[in-house]
């Protein structure tokens, strides 16, 4: 039931992704929405789970892309275990830690992504911090709200129901 | 329950996700000299691990070669030693027939430039007793052989025949005691008889003491006594003593080394016995 709810949101923030992507300005990807996932995942259920996430979602995202299929789900990957693991050794659960983390897995996927496409020779990324770093508070900015949403979800729905029944 | 199992090695399956990730990108990504990555490690991996497995096979042929094979090195050493052996063996045979051979030749020359009848014959035996100097030959009278025929070699006389048997003979040594033989020096033509002693030299009596004689005058048969052909050799004189008295003591060297006979002839027409 969790994995099909993982794989659920995985779909929808791919097609999320490739819906919003051409309404980007300048038509830059600011955002990664399969990435705000993977480390939704991670965080919540733990490394193995925050792993296979990223590498499913990362191999689709390379897949449904031009590029090298593996690269981005390897960075997906090493990106959703480490945020299980510090998401099961640090307390999580309040907002500025959520942000930092969100905020250190785009900056580390971003670092890994464009790192190993460079190693092998197959893309060069001039200046990319700018690119790195407002998609990574971006990132952190949706995971927030993610969060937020979910988390304050059941609350908005419980407290419908009882104005309803008043 | 397996799925959980896997949860918790984490690292295990985190390392197995890299790797799986790793061989699919470089399935995708050429290297520089166009091959594909995937291709590229996998070959270099594997070529280690051939160069690995071909040292490990290597050292292990060398081991096995060196070491272990060396108890069949041992079978084939005993074998060869034994080989060697034979052929050591074979060898030596080889040899001796190649000697007798000589020896046989020069007894048919002999035997070609006496002008009587004769009978070659091997020596197949030594004397029984040591006072006795005799030897067996491999004739008797089946061929032929009579007693008293004489025995002789390229080198000089042997003796005669003194026990003939159907297919052997017991022939007496000119050096036994009991032998002797009419003598005459060569040069001077002295004459004289000439006996054994049972050692290795003879002894010629009955030679005037004022017979020309010197050391190293070669001593023949003079036929005399019926038995050898006149002018066969019997040796040289080593020794000559001359005493107070009408003979003197003339000491011998035979010219056979009746220790390596190996083949004589006998005569077989008997000497005319000189008037």
């Amino acid at each position: 039931m969790k994995a099909a709810g993982v794989f659920l949101a995985i779909a929808l923030a791919l097609a999320l992704q490739t819906t919003l992507a051409r309404f980007v300005v300048g038509g830059t990807a600011a955002l990664d929405l399969v990435l705000v996932v993977v480390v939704y995942v991670a965080l919540t259920t733990g490394p193995v789970s925050g792993m296979l996430a990223g590498s499913v979602a990362g191999i689709i995202q390379d897949a449904l892309s031009s590029g090298v299929i593996g690269i981005g789900g390897l960075a997906k990957s090493i990106v959703g275990f480490a945020a299980g693991v510090i998401g099961q050794q640090f307390i999580v659960t309040a907002a500025l830690p959520r942000f930092v983390m969100f905020l250190a897995a785009s900056v580390a996927h971003a670092a890994v992504f464009m790192g190993l496409y460079v190693l092998l020779g197959l893309r060069t990324f001039p200046s990319p911090w700018a690119a790195i770093l407002s998609q990574a508070a971006g990132n952190a900015v949706v995971g927030m709200i993610a969060f937020t949403i979910i988390e304050g979800l059941p609350g908005i729905v419980e407290r419908r129901r009882m104005r309803r029944r008043l | 329950m397996a799925l959980l199992d896997i949860r918790q090695r984490t690292g295990y399956l985190f390392l197995a996700v890299i790797v799986g990730h790793l061989i699919l990108i470089s399935a995708q990504v050429n290297t520089r000299r166009g091959v594909p990555m995937l291709e590229a490690v996998t070959f270099g991996v594997f070529a280690e691990v051939q160069r690995g497995s071909s040292s490990l096979i290597d050292k292990t042929q060398d081991s096995w070669q060196n070491y272990l094979a060396l108890q069949q090195v041992r079978v084939e050493n005993e074998r060869l030693k034994l080989e060697v052996a034979r052929l050591q063996v074979g060898l030596q045979r080889e040899r001796a027939v190649a000697e007798q051979s000589r020896t046989l030749q020069q007894l048919l020359d002999f035997r070609s430039s006496v002008a009587f009848a004769t009978t070659g014959a091997t020596v197949i035996a030594g004397g029984a007793s040591p006072d006795f100097r005799t030897m067996t030959i491999d004739k008797g009278t089946g061929e032929g052989l009579r007693p008293d025929m004489a025995v002789i070699a390229p080198a000089g006389v042997v003796g005669r025949v003194i026990m003939p048997a159907t297919r052997a003979s017991k022939v007496q040594l000119l050096i036994d005691r009991n032998a002797a033989a009419g003598a005459l020096v060569e040069r001077s033509r002295a004459q004289g008889v000439v006996e054994g002693t049972g050692a290795e030299v003879l002894r010629m009596n009955y030679v005037s003491g004022v017979a020309d004689v010197k050391v190293g005058d070669q001593v023949v048969t003079s036929g005399i006594e019926g038995i050898y052909p006149k002018g066969f050799v019997i040796g040289q004189i080593e020794s000559i003593e001359r005493g107070a008295g009408e003979f003197s003591a003339i000491v011998i060297r035979p010219s056979v080394d009746f220790a390596s006979l190996e083949a004589v002839l006998i005569v077989l027409t008997p000497p005319v016995a000189p008037e």
